[in-house]
């Protein structure tokens, strides 16, 4: 006997929406993610090219010297000093008195003795000029910026946040543990701006100059919640029957720590240290409130830097389309930086994997 | 002769008392296996005797465990140098993977202070050999430790614990993870070392205590006063445990009716 229950149809009914419902929202989420890759990756990489990661930034409508250098320059005149810079302006006074001005709206300067002949090079750009040229110049000083800020801060981080994840793992004292890790978790989800805002008054004010040390260690305070958590996490991970191996031979904590549990659970740590470098040099609220930008390669510590976050944010706002199409470059490279670090997370994770227990 | 004496040990875990004081001395150069059910304490016993307790967050002790002439429980005393004294197998078998065969039985030297290359290598080979697995890795010894069977880990587990020469060696279950064969070589590496070692071994088979040890101590749960808490019952020759136990709780658990 086949029987089918009463609401049967009902059931199939509400089943069938409730899978609809959830394809649909996924779709949703999917859509930002896709149309963000495809929107960088298709105009970002329009923006590629040789200048691109070999030059900096190149005001708009700057003449290239190969242009001029073809040119015929002309000879100087003593009689003419002006000449060849593209301006003859040639002024004479007839030495009339002039008439009672009949007002002319068309002619304003008629009848005051001058007669006025101005030429305006048209080599020069014109405005139109401006906002159709392509782009011009690179990013080099972005990619140098980005590299020095954020390795700087990993390099603040990374001891900071091991410590502290060590210390959560290996010496808990219950209750002090907890604050702290109460604490880090906060921090981690605070605002990055608020780390940018804390470096401005506490460093950027004092010294009185915006600085790319500043950056770092504004981006060293969104970095040490990450490692120190990754680090926590990974150190738990290994398991208790090492540490005690360890201590059955009488070894104290820190040795314990340092030769069998740490590099048992370095795999892990690598990967939230690469984390939180790619976190770090993606930010980009921090670095206007510490390391301002600049237009140049610098490599000066204590001097305001370029990085890809500052100069996509600058160029994006800026009227010449030919930064606009920058930023879109900076964009795809940061996006590349980011996607390396963590392609080149999952092949470290991997190979802990096969590595077995 | 006494290697270590016993006194009022009660070990807590946080305000709970896990076993009753313990009074029991351990005889040098024999075997002395703990045995009881699960939840009695034996292990708990165990770890009290290197202070390896206590690294348990909240777990203390308080009585005396004297080795030799020392109380280890002294206030004083740095419980890292007692374990270098009493060193200590567990149920797991522990290879450091990211050591090989070598430094996992070196690690203890070089703790020490031991870093001569030559003299690593002499007491490296002394331990193995020893713990009777040098035949087996000598051609492997710089692969990961994790590299070898569970029975070799448990062997090399040895050799690391015997390469630092404790005067006392713990085991908590180190066959319990094993199979019948590899477990029969640890019991003849046993044999073999209470020539030098005095050794105290926790163990859930009597069938094992009765084949290896010398003395046998029993531990029972008490659950008369609503809490189970372990304590000793009976500790004499594993013979005389097993032929003519004294109480009828050892009796019955040897006999098979409870545990």
């Amino acid at each position: 006997m086949n029987s089918v229950p009463k609401n049967y149809r009902w059931r199939k009914f509400v089943d069938q929406l409730m899978r609809g419902s959830t394809v649909l929202a996924t779709g949703c989420a999917v859509i930002p993610l896709v149309a963000i890759i495809a929107y960088v990756f298709t105009l970002g990489a329009a923006a590629l090219s040789g200048d691109f990661f070999t030059q900096a930034y190149v005001p708009p409508g700057t003449v290239e010297m190969a242009d001029t250098a073809d040119a015929t320059e002309p000879a100087f005149d003593p009689e003419d000093p002006f000449a060849g810079i593209g301006l003859d302006t040639v002024s004479e006074y007839d030495g009339s008195q002039p008439a009672a001005p009949a007002a002319n709206p068309d002619d304003l300067f008629a009848g005051i003795g001058f007669t006025e002949t101005v030429n305006v090079d048209t080599s020069m750009p014109s405005e139109s000029d401006l906002y159709s040229a392509g782009p011009q110049g690179g990013v080099l000083h972005g990619i140098i910026g980005t590299l020095i800020i954020a390795g700087l801060g990993l390099l603040m981080a990374l001891p900071i946040g091991i410590f502290t994840g060590i210390y959560l793992s290996e010496y808990r004292m219950q209750r002090f543990a907890t604050t702290v890790r109460f604490c880090v978790d906060v921090l981690s989800g605070s605002p990055s701006i608020i780390a940018g805002v804390v470096i401005y008054v506490l460093v950027v004010i004092p010294t009185q100059r915006f600085s790319a040390i500043a950056g770092s260690m504004s981006l060293a305070i969104l970095m040490i919640p990450i490692v120190t958590r990754t680090t926590e996490e990974m150190l738990k991970l290994v398991p208790d029957s090492m540490r005690e191996a360890a201590r059955g031979l009488g070894a104290p904590t820190w040795y314990s720590t340092f030769t069998v549990v740490l590099p048992a659970a370095l795999p892990g740590i690598v990967t939230g240290v690469m984390l939180s470098f790619a976190r770090g040099a993606g930010e980009t609220a921090p670095l206007i409130l510490t390391v301002l930008g600049s237009n140049i390669i610098s490599t000066a510590l204590l001097e305001p830097m370029a990085s890809l976050p500052l100069l996509t944010y600058r160029y994006t706002e800026s009227p010449y389309p030919g930064e606009n199409t920058l930023a879109w470059g900076a964009a795809f490279v940061l996006m590349m930086l980011v996607l390396t670090m963590n392609i080149l997370v999952r092949i470290a994770t991997r190979n802990r994997a096969g590595a077995g227990r | 002769m006494t290697a270590m004496t016993v006194s009022q040990l009660a070990p807590f875990y946080g305000a709970r008392q896990a076993v009753k004081a313990v009074d029991m001395t351990i005889d040098a150069q024999k075997i002395t296996a703990i045995i009881g059910p699960s939840g009695c304490g034996k292990s708990t016993v165990l770890r009290c005797l290197n202070r390896m307790h206590e690294t348990i967050i909240g777990a203390r002790a308080t009585g005396t465990v004297h080795l030799g002439d020392q109380d280890i429980y002294a206030p004083d005393t740095d419980p890292t140098l007692i374990r270098r004294r009493v060193g200590m197998v567990f149920q797991q078998p522990v290879a450091f993977r990211t050591r090989n065969v070598y430094e996992n039985v070196a690690v203890g030297l070089r703790l020490q202070g031991m870093n001569a290359k030559a003299e690593l290598d002499v007491a490296v080979e002394g331990a193995l050999r020893s713990a009777v697995l040098w035949d087996e890795v000598k051609d492997v010894l710089d692969k990961p430790g994790t590299a070898l069977s569970g029975g070799q880990q448990q062997r090399l587990a040895i050799a690391r614990t015997i390469a630092i020469k404790p005067d006392v060696i713990l085991l908590d279950e180190p066959c319990s993870a094993l199979d019948p064969i590899a477990t029969a070589n640890i019991e003849e590496l046993l044999l073999e070392l209470k020539q030098q070692y005095t050794i105290v071994i926790v163990t859930h088979s009597m069938q094992q205590a009765a084949r290896i040890s010398d003395e046998t101590a029993v531990f029972m749960v008490d659950t008369t006063s609503g809490q189970a808490i372990g304590e000793l019952v009976e500790k004499s020759q594993t013979l005389h445990v097993f032929t003519n136990p004294q109480d009828p709780r050892t009796e019955s658990y040897i006999s098979g009716r409870v545990g």
